[in-house]
């Protein structure tokens, strides 16, 4: 079993590497997290600020003789999320726009007057809604509270409509079967349309012919049948009020971007990111793999201009290479030709700063197989940071996310992309500007590298 | 050329004190010494590649050609396209021309398309050489130019190197090949532990040992190195 020693000899190698065992473990907690984050399990409460505008003694709606408690049907929006209590629509906003909640629900004042307007079938005024003010900086996050928002107002319209149509169901049957019926603290025995019809055809028949009441009475037990008819078909019309609550969608902070076309910047950032780390840092380390770097630096190339080059070559090639794969999406779904020059000049300046970072890694590394791996080890964890939304995790670890994000061009670039394609916020220039700073950084790391490089 | 009083640090250990010695034109300069003894480190110096701590070069390094040991040429371009490459970064006035006398004189004419992946280490090792005479320096560095060669490829090269001294070009390599400073050397420095200990032909060398009566060349240089403490 020589296989056995072979494994022993490489644990043995291992052993003496506690460095590398434990990057390797931390590595792979690391990326599970951030995956974690960025994706959420279903059940992950998001924070979404709450802002209930309703007195806190108007919160019932008359239907006939009974009240219905609304505020145990508000509590069915909470099932699936975390809210934050705030006192003002102004602090929702800015709660949700500092990213310290993912969304803001806010029930209006006159929602349960309005829902008492569409129970007595008054038939006038805007239906009784609740407003979901969202920030649209990152649309996977949109869509994922987006959808939970839904399902739960979804569900508090199902208990609302189902309580609606069991007591009026109720006072049907009485209208139409008879029966007690209390109000005001008062029993009365309700004779019901059913037996009413039958006492009048009771009476009618025990009425001679000529008798004048005859037709008087006639015309009541036709109506009795007619409405009798018509009210057993009440009962489906009822249950057709499916949804008494309306969803208003505000965007505080911004630009809607549909999934598809932030996935296809999000494709488009992650190309240009592999091809230019691999590339700027590959070639760089390459010039030292072929023992060329000394003889090119000691007269003919100075050490910016060898950087330069790797950075422009990365950067070049990742614009190319995602320019390719943006014309073949481009086949299956929309790309918008008429903004050409911002996402070019987005895929340009990023793939710069991709192929800076790729250089500074080429320059610590000094080696093809060390770079290639280091690139992966780094991009990975940092793609996922930067798909972290605002409001599932604490302030604190968002503002650390920030900061992560902010060294390393991902972040920036997917939002110079997805503006670029897509005119979603932040625009161009502030992420060209991050992206411009950071590829003149990474050159610089790069050099200070290099003094150790041949 | 002249290099006089060089010295160089690396933190505390010191790689080379205080270094002098001349060269002349179509001269042959061997530089032997044991490991670690500074010698890669004195070419690079002259060479330009490192900045040294004291003492001066008297050729710039664009007139120095620097051929290093492992070859400085990209095996996935041809010859002829590193040749190119290097000529016009070196900014030879007529980079086709220097091309041409290059593949000329180093005899791969014929092998000018190929990749230098697909050459064997001698012609892997003129190329290497050819680039660090694109720009027809008067003075060649040589950093163990035959060390990874069979007999016969190191015979070739030797046959190549000397055609450039008698031609009137300054060549001065490091070896650890004693034997071939003997056979091919005008004058040979002895360097050990960064100290240049001796400068002269390889009979003053062996003179020097004095009345050991040393066998060979390498004997009397392993003596020599005994005599002077190391």
């Amino acid at each position: 079993m020589p296989m056995r020693w072979l494994l022993l000899k490489d644990l043995q190698i291992l052993r003496r590497s506690p460095l590398l065992v434990a990057l390797l473990l931390v590595y792979g907690g690391l990326v599970g997290a951030l995956l974690g984050f960025a994706v959420q399990r279903d059940d992950t409460k998001p924070k979404v600020a709450f802002l209930n505008e309703v007195p806190s003694d108007a919160f019932g709606v008359q239907v006939g003789s009974q009240k219905i408690d609304t505020s145990q049907y508000a509590n069915k929006l909470f099932e699936s999320v975390d809210p934050i209590r705030v006192k003002t629509r102004q602090e929702a906003i800015d709660t949700v726009r500092r990213g310290d909640a993912i969304a803001a629900l806010i029930i209006p004042s006159d929602l349960t007057r309005r829902l008492q307007s569409m129970v007595n079938l008054a038939g006038t005024g805007p239906p009784p809604t609740v407003e979901v003010l969202y920030n649209e900086e990152n649309p996977l996050k949109t869509q994922a509270v987006e959808s939970r928002i839904k399902s739960r107002v979804a569900d508090a319209n199902k208990a609302i409509s189902d309580k609606l149509t069991e007591i009026s169901a109720g006072y049907l049957g009485v209208l139409l079967h008879g029966g007690d019926f209390s109000l005001l603290g008062q029993k009365f025995s309700i004779l019901g349309l059913q037996r009413t019809r039958d006492v009048i055809k009771q009476t009618l028949r025990r009425l001679p012919n000529d008798a004048p009441q005859r037709s008087d009475l006639e015309r009541v037990a036709n109506f009795a049948q007619l409405a009798i008819d018509n009210l057993d078909l009440s009962k489906p019309v009822l249950a057709s009020i499916g949804e008494p609550l309306h969803v208003k969608r505000t965007v505080v902070a911004g630009t809607h971007v549909s999934a598809n076309a932030f996935y296809i910047a999000l494709a488009a950032a992650v190309t240009l990111m592999i091809i230019g780390l691999f590339l700027g840092g590959g070639m760089l380390a390459l010039e030292r793999e072929e023992h060329a770097f000394g003889r090119l630096v000691r007269g003919p190339v100075s050490r910016w201009e060898l950087l330069s080059e790797k950075v422009l070559l990365g950067g070049l090639a990742a614009l190319v290479a995602t320019f390719v794969e943006l014309g073949v999406i481009s086949l299956f779904d929309d790309l918008r030709w008429g903004r050409i020059a911002g996402w070019v000049l987005a895929l340009g300046v990023a793939g710069l700063a991709f192929g800076a970072v790729g250089t500074a890694f080429g320059a610590i590394t000094r080696d093809v197989r060390a770079t290639t791996l280091l690139a992966i080890l780094v991009a990975l964890p940092f793609a996922f940071l930067a798909l972290i939304p605002s409001g599932v995790v604490e302030a604190w670890v968002y503002d650390l996310v920030r900061i992560a994000s902010a060294i390393f061009p991902f972040k920036a670039a997917l939002d110079a992309i997805n503006a670029g394609l897509n005119d979603a916020d932040p625009g161009l220039a502030k992420p060209l500007a991050h992206l411009a700073i950071l590829a003149v950084a990474y050159t610089v790391i790069a050099r200070i590298g290099l003094r150790r490089f041949a | 050329m002249n290099v006089r009083g060089v010295s160089k640090r690396f933190g505390d250990r010191v790689a080379l004190r205080d270094v002098s010695f001349e060269a002349a034109d179509g001269e042959l300069v061997a530089v032997i010494g044991p490991n670690g003894a500074g010698k890669t480190t004195l070419l690079s110096i002259v060479g330009g590649l490192l900045r040294a701590d004291a003492g001066e070069v008297s050729r710039p390094p664009r007139e120095v050609g620097w051929v290093p040991q492992q070859g400085a040429v990209y095996s996935k371009l041809s010859v002829a396209e590193n040749l190119r490459l290097f000529a016009r970064l070196e900014k030879v006035a007529d980079p086709d021309a220097a091309v041409d006398r290059m593949l000329e004189q180093t005899g791969l004419r014929e092998r000018a398309r190929d990749e230098l992946g697909t050459l064997s280490g001698g012609n892997r090792q003129r190329v290497n050489i050819a680039v660090g005479l694109l720009a027809d320096p008067p003075v060649l560095l040589l950093d163990e130019p035959s060390s990874a060669l069979d007999p016969r490829q190191r015979e070739r090269l030797w046959e190549f190197i000397l055609e450039l001294a008698r031609g009137g070009t300054t060549v001065v390599f490091s070896t650890h090949d004693v034997g071939e400073a003997e056979r091919y050397a005008d004058r040979v420095l002895v360097l050990a532990d960064g100290e240049l200990l001796f400068a002269g032909t390889p009979s003053e060398l062996e003179s020097a040992v004095g009345d050991g009566g040393a066998r060979d060349f390498e004997t009397a240089f392993v003596r020599f190195l005994h005599a002077k403490g190391h």
